[in-house]
């Protein structure tokens, strides 16, 4: 699978239109599922990256076990939220993170070097910021929709209402 | 008459819910993901959508005695799942999860997807639709016979109906500060009607109103139309209408399954003497191109509005708990008037609830600068500047056309014209939020900084580059795409609502408005629907058509 997908993007060009083609690459090397969103190990490995620095350190707990749980909670989450998306929307998505698992995409169009779970902070914060303003709109879009997914799988857990000052619904009927 | 509205009852009890009272009693629902077999049903009247439009042209004609099948592609969602949770409530309730897009992903939709459409996840602000829209539609589009005068006997009707009263509870922090604000710059301001009936004032009314006091179509004349001998199918999709001639034969639908997601496999096929289209100013026209409507003026699903909105954030020393209270209370239409109608662009000014999902993907930014946001969550004080489209050729609206697939897509593009008005939109905004007491403000940008003084934000925002995906816009309001005029070459319905070129088809929603109507579109759906249903009635019946009303 690695290999047909990379003897596959040698032919093209990485550069601005890689991210259309990315999609087109990944679904060459990943026949569509039926098409709900699948949330594979390149997803969760992008994800689990990816999640600390949208949110912020300072949102998560700082003992390691406790953090690994919060992000892995937050996957689950996202994960969720995507099944909510019209299927057309699951495609994008799963092909964003199909693209964003190709090496030479990660490398070019990230700008993150090795893989995502050896990426440092300011790697990530990084390619993060880079896409929040790039001139190429798909990378915009890109960028918004982890940060809407995100941030919305975070705030939309009961358990990280206390950090905001949030009481959440009156208990009599929620 | 029957009084479908529900008595409160004390906190401690637990609230009456009409939809499963009415569903123990009978009422012909069926929910069509759980179909095993493919259907052809007939009735008088099939009605495509039960919000705003479809659920008063629902009652009206159930009451005036004709069999009517309503179709939605929602759940039937009531006061029971009513959690009040935004993980629960966006993706049930919601078209796309509350993430509908336009074409680029430029600007993010609000619409429901649920028995009674927008109404039931709608913040209730209601508003007759204002003089100068009307007097521009008489002018450009013809429409004659909408003059404030003549609608204002279906405005009343349907303010009694839905029980449309000014708000009497003073306004949430949230939106007192935009009065307060409003009133040091000598700005006027005014409270909203709403849509409720023994409100608790809890501000959840974006994700279903838990105790029923929202007079939304879903516990008013959905309701009532049940009990006259309506049915209602839900999770069907309408996907295209059968020509024969000049009449529409049939209308298809597809089941969904159990999601809301993916077609189920089954079809049901609907046949009637009429058909009215309610779905809503994104779905109505892409059914219609879907079924290769006629066309022939190029008009269809073209000068579709979105009230295009923009968006500060102000941090202030008090906490300011804007997920509490009516959401919408006090508004200003200051900016719609300071320049001639087709002038330079007007905005309403009003205030959004603030929830911790809608806030934090809302936001710009991310890492540490968006966590102390959050961290600040009650403190923030939020105002909309909510565009008035529509009304000059720079402003021409979007248009619907078909993705793969047949699904509708909304391309809205943004010009010069539109961003000179945001600019000005965000500059007021900041300057309101300064002098209501503002430690900081931020236009929601992705260039924009958080500012501390009014001076540094003029400077900032005058500076800002404004184009789709930095600057974040958005809309609840959809409007426009099958346009009234009784001149072809202008739209393709007439000013009764008749689409034009088809014998027995009406489209009964805000995809009727031939412009943006300045203000939240829900009132004016309702009064000018009423009208129109109450019309269709006595055509249909050859009797005078009922009058809705609360007993």
């Amino acid at each position: 699978m690695q290999t047909s997908r990379r003897s596959f993007l040698k032919i093209g060009v990485i550069g601005a239109i890689a991210l259309a083609a990315g999609g087109a690459v990944y679904r060459l090397a990943n026949p569509p599922q039926a098409g709900r969103f699948i949330l594979d190990g390149d997803a969760r490995a992008v994800l689990a990256a990816v999640i600390p620095s949208i949110l912020g350190s300072v949102m998560l707990p700082s003992e390691a076990a406790a953090r690994a749980q919060a992000v892995d909670g937050c996957i689950e989450r996202v994960n969720i939220a995507i099944h909510g998306l019209p299927l057309s929307t699951q495609k994008e998505v799963q092909d964003l993170f199909g693209l964003l698992a190709l090496g030479p995409a990660r490398r070019f169009l990230a700008g993150v070097p090795d893989s995502w779970s050896a990426a440092t902070p300011q790697q990530i914060d990084a390619f993060l910021q880079s896409w929040r303003v790039h001139r190429i709109g798909m990378l915009q879009t890109a960028y918004q929709a982890m940060h809407d997914l995100i941030t919305g799988a975070w705030y939309a857990d009961p358990a990280h209402w206390d950090a905001i000052g949030y009481p959440g619904p009156i208990k009599e009927l929620s | 008459m029957t009084n479908t509205n529900i008595p409160i009852t004390p906190a401690s009890g637990v609230v009456p819910d009409p939809i499963q009272a009415g569903l123990a009693a009978g009422w012909r629902v069926t929910d069509c993901s759980l179909i095993d077999k493919d259907q052809t049903l007939e009735a008088d009247v099939v009605i495509v959508g039960s919000g705003a439009g479809g659920g008063v042209t629902a009652e009206l004609l159930a009451l005036a005695g004709l069999n009517v099948l309503i179709v939605e592609e929602g759940a039937l969602k009531s006061s029971k799942d009513f959690k009040m949770r935004e993980s629960d409530a966006y993706p049930a309730l919601y078209q796309e999860s509350a993430a509908r897009k336009t074409r680029d992903k430029g600007i993010n939709i609000l619409q429901g997807r649920t028995v009674g459409g927008s109404t039931t996840i709608n913040w209730t602000s209601s508003f007759r639709t204002p003089p100068a829209t009307l007097d521009y539609w008489n002018k450009h589009f013809g429409l004659k016979d909408y003059t404030p005068e003549a609608l204002a006997p279906w405005f009343e009707m349907m303010e009694q109906r839905l029980n449309i009263a000014e708000w009497a509870a003073p306004p949430n922090e949230n939106n007192d500060l935009l009065r307060r604000g409003a009133q040091k710059l000598g700005i006027p301001t005014a409270i909203i009607h709403r849509n409720v009936n023994g409100c608790w004032n809890l501000g959840y009314c974006g994700m279903g109103c838990p105790t029923n006091a929202k007079q939304s179509m879903l516990v008013t004349t959905i309701p009532s139309a049940l009990q006259h001998g309506a049915s209602l199918l839900t999770r069907l999709r309408a996907e295209r209408f059968v020509f024969k001639g000049d009449r529409i034969e049939q209308l298809e639908c597809l089941a969904l399954d159990p999601a809301g997601l993916a077609p189920s496999g089954r079809r049901v096929t609907l046949r009637a003497r009429h058909f009215v289209l309610s779905g809503g100013a994104i779905n109505s026209p892409a059914l219609l191109l879907r079924s290769a409507a006629p066309d022939p003026h190029g008009l269809l699903g073209k000068r579709t509005f979105l009230h295009p909105t923009v968006i500060s954030a102000g941090l202030y020393p008090q906490r300011v708990d804007g997920y509490a209270g009516a959401p919408q209370s006090v508004y200003s239409d200051h900016f719609l008037h300071t320049d001639a109608i087709d002038g330079p662009m007007g905005y309403k000014l009003e205030a959004p609830p603030l929830h911790p999902v809608l806030l934090s993907s809302t936001m710009s930014g991310f890492g540490a600068q968006h966590a102390a946001m959050m961290r600040d969550f009650s403190h923030f004080h939020v105002l909309l500047a909510l565009l008035r489209d529509g009304f000059h050729a720079d402003a021409p609206g979007g248009s619907v056309g078909l993705a793969a697939g047949g699904a509708a897509v909304l391309d809205y593009p943004i010009g010069d014209f539109i961003w000179d008005g945001v600019r000005r939109a965000l500059l007021t905004m900041a300057e309101i939020q300064f002098a209501s007491g503002a430690k900081s403000v931020a236009p929601v940008h992705e260039h924009a900084g958080s500012y501390t003084s009014w001076d540094e934000a003029k400077k900032a925002i005058n500076a800002l580059p404004f184009r789709l995906l930095s600057t974040r816009v958005v809309s609840a309001h959809v409007m426009g795409g099958c346009g009234m005029s009784d001149d072809e070459r202008l739209g393709v319905t007439s000013s009764q609502g008749r689409y034009h070129g088809v014998s027995n088809l009406s489209v009964h929603d805000g995809s009727l408005f031939p412009t943006s109507i300045g203000a939240n579109p829900q009132l004016s759906i309702y009064g000018l629907t009423a009208r129109l249903a109450s019309g269709l009635a006595q055509q249909l019946t050859g009797q005078p058509a009922p009058r809705l009303m609360r007993t």
